[in-house]
């Protein structure tokens, strides 16, 4: 089982009145960024980084990132600028990008050198994932949103050729032209980086995905719809001719451990104290409607099982308040109700192993990624919380792996259902010249 | 194809490959009517007006309501191709031309190309320019009932025109067809920056309508489009919004026939 860390970088500013049980909801894509502290944002990014460094010490094979635009509940605005710096200040844990955001590049040649360099400094530890990104993404870098998947699927298909065929070539598609592609870094990675996509809702994204062999990771969405989900990867998998196994599964979920139940609860309660992404489950906060029902974004007739939980969808076809936004904040539950549905879970290594282990056991992912030290939790929050899932949690969950047989993609590849080499338990990093 | 009513039938012709729907009504002179980016609700009491002086033709635009979507459109002088293409098909020679807000940046893309085919011009509440003052309203960044609200004057002009049960059939229309909008003037939003350097040629006689309560397209858009075409008139009616003809079908058939009817 490949275990990752993950949590979604939030601008926690506790003088914005944003905060608390107390404070104002956040309404997604309402905010002027002239509140904006750029000295706050250094100590968050460099706190971010650091906790990065410390899950890598705890034992997570990977450090996950990802990317939105124009909303305080992620600063992860140019994602591949942080995945660059760990590259370089970590050692061994893989740098999980998912993803960048292919439909809103212009010019993905740039973003195929960019990831090679980051391949390269790390020495083959970028694992490249790609989104469509939501809404918010389509409007702040102004890419049409009818032809997202269509740029999607070009965009992808662009990368990987420039990645891998010996240049200069020419390309002339429908969305991206080039006379000369010939870029002067290659990824580390043989034939290139792995791929794996993340998703919550497309039925066309899981079947791209499953015909690519790709890994589908599950972002924060409801367990039964996420397994219904999975058995439609499974199904297109048939239909290519191989079987699907844990290796092309994979979720994130919250999950926050603590020395005593009293904190785990004080801390587990800061998820949807600050902001947090309105969008997935785990959280709180209004969606304005039109972010979430740009023309043509995501075909209404290709949905996941997903969508018939996935309140912000489910919602907003009716209960449009009068200010646009559609809600009440907590559509996606209380904090006790997303308890109960394990949106959140929260505890001792000693009740939190068992939820985990009910979660593998009915999803049977071959990836994980803990989300954690999100919304309001601080820094020490988030430090308990890692050193707790090093010496206890993450141990615990290897051995449920073995005995679940849930391997992950790089025990068994997902390209052709081999067994792979473990290599090195340390990657040969070199400093210097 | 065709299917009648008792004041209108319905077609379909084949244009470049694709099926384009239209109603027709009336007698008389004819007289091509472009939809909003909304979308045509189907044969509106305006529609109705203008039937009683004139023969009305009213397309869904390719990829609109019943129309099949080119997906090689990427902008709206596409459409006005196509259109222009329509009405080789048709037979009709000449016609007046009338477009409603983005139907009106269609018809002004036509009129650049083709204005011998064009008797007389009526642009309503037309973008396709970019304002000196102010901005279009950007219907991707608002919610739909605050859009459609803001094309009237006021929710009681909105509640006289679609009455109380109208929102949710107008919504689908409009989220469908934005899609389409989408895919031709996402950027930049409602103008063309191709088009204002060809209206001076456009001698065409052509009335500019814009209506005083317009939200939607700032007025200045109706000035530079009075201001560039040589022979066109700039009429501003009172009381009305953007979607001003669902407002006062009659008041604003009226001001159209007495301009495009005459002579």
């Amino acid at each position: 089982m490949f275990i990752g860390y993950f949590t979604e970088r939030p601008y926690q500013d506790r003088q914005s009145g944003y905060f608390g049980h107390a404070g104002r909801d956040i309404t997604d894509l309402s905010m002027s960024n002239g509140s904006y502290d750029p000295g706050l944002g250094a100590d968050l990014y460099n706190r971010y980084l650091d906790e990065k460094v410390y899950a890598e010490e705890m034992g997570f094979d990977g450090l996950m990132l990802n990317e939105h635009h124009s909303t305080p509940f992620c600063m992860g605005g140019v994602m591949n600028v942080e995945a660059a710096i760990l590259a370089r200040i970590t050692r061994r844990a893989k740098i999980v990008l998912l993803g960048n955001i292919l439909p809103i590049w212009d010019d993905p040649l740039w973003l195929a050198e960019m990831l090679a360099e980051i391949d390269m400094i790390s020495r083959g530890r970028l694992v490249s994932g790609w989104v469509r990104g939501t809404g918010r993404e389509s409007v702040a870098h102004n890419a049409q949103p009818p032809f997202n998947w269509d740029r999607f699927q070009e965009a992808h298909d662009f990368v990987v050729t420039a990645w891998t065929k010996p240049g200069p070539f020419r390309w002339e598609g429908e969305h991206f032209h080039y006379r000369y592609v010939n870029p002067w870094a290659r990824p580390y990675q043989n034939p290139h980086p792995p791929i794996w996509i993340p998703g919550v809702m497309s039925r066309n994204t899981v079947a791209w995905s499953a015909r690519n062999r790709y890994p589908y990771i599950m972002l924060a969405t409801e367990i039964e719809p996420t397994r219904q989900s999975f058995l439609y990867y499974d199904q297109c998998a048939k239909e290519q001719g191989y079987e699907a196994g844990s290796q092309h599964h994979g979720y994130l979920f919250k999950v926050h451990v603590d020395e005593t139940e009293a904190l785990a609860e004080q801390a587990g309660r800061r998820y949807i104290e600050g902001p947090s992404n309105p969008f997935l489950e785990g959280n709180q906060g209004n969606v304005r409607n039109f972010v979430q029902n740009l023309p043509g974004l995501t075909s209404r007739t290709q949905l996941l099982p997903t969508v018939s939980t996935f309140a912000a969808v489910a919602r907003g076809k009716d209960r449009i308040n009068t200010d646009g936004t559609f809600g009440p904040a907590d559509y996606n539950g209380t904090y006790e109700q997303q308890i109960e549905k394990m949106s959140i879970i929260t505890g001792t290594p000693k009740t939190v192993l068992p939820k985990i282990r009910a979660v593998l056991e009915t999803l049977r992912p071959g990836s994980i990624f803990f989300w954690d030290g999100d919304g309001a939790m601080d820094h020490n929050d988030a430090m308990r919380s890692l050193r707790l899932m090093g010496e206890e949690v993450i141990p615990a969950c290897r051995e449920m792996a073995r005995e679940l047989d849930l391997p992950g993609p790089f025990e068994i590849d997902p390209a052709t259902n081999k067994k792979l080499d473990p290599g090195p338990v340390e990657a040969p990093v070199k400093t210097g010249g | 194809m065709t299917t009648a009513t008792a004041t209108h039938t319905e077609h379909t012709i084949q244009v470049a490959g694709l099926t384009l729907r239209y109603l027709t009504g009336g007698a008389g002179r004819p007289m091509l009517v472009l939809h909003h980016s909304t979308g045509n609700p189907g044969w509106i009491p305006f529609y109705e007006r203008l039937a009683e002086r004139a023969t009305v033709y009213v397309p869904d635009m390719p990829g609109y309501g019943q129309s099949t979507r080119p997906e090689w459109a990427r902008e709206p002088r596409d459409l006005a191709i196509v259109l222009l293409q329509a009405l080789t098909r048709l037979e009709l020679g000449h016609a007046t031309l009338i477009g409603l807000g983005f139907g009106g940046f269609v018809a002004a893309e036509m009129a650049t190309m083709s204005q011998e085919r064009i008797d007389r011009l009526v642009l309503v509440g037309a973008p396709g320019l970019q304002p000196r003052e102010g901005e279009i309203l950007d219907q991707m960044m608002v919610d739909f009932h605050e859009y459609v609200m803001a094309g009237f004057r006021d929710e009681d002009a909105f509640r006289r025109a679609f009455g109380d049960d109208a929102r949710r059939t107008f919504k689908e229309l409009w989220d469908y067809s934005r899609e389409m909008t989408a895919r031709l003037t996402w950027k930049p939003y409602m103008f063309s920056r191709r088009l204002a350097p060809l209206l001076r040629e456009v001698t065409t006689p052509t009335l500019v309508l814009h209506g005083a309560e317009d939200t939607i397209v700032p007025i200045d858009v109706a000035r530079q489009y009075a201001e560039a075409l040589p022979n066109a008139r700039l009429e501003v009616a009172p009381n009305v919004g953007h979607l001003m003809e669902y407002e006062d079908p009659a008041g604003i058939s009226e001001r159209i026939a007495a301009f495009a009817l005459v002579g």
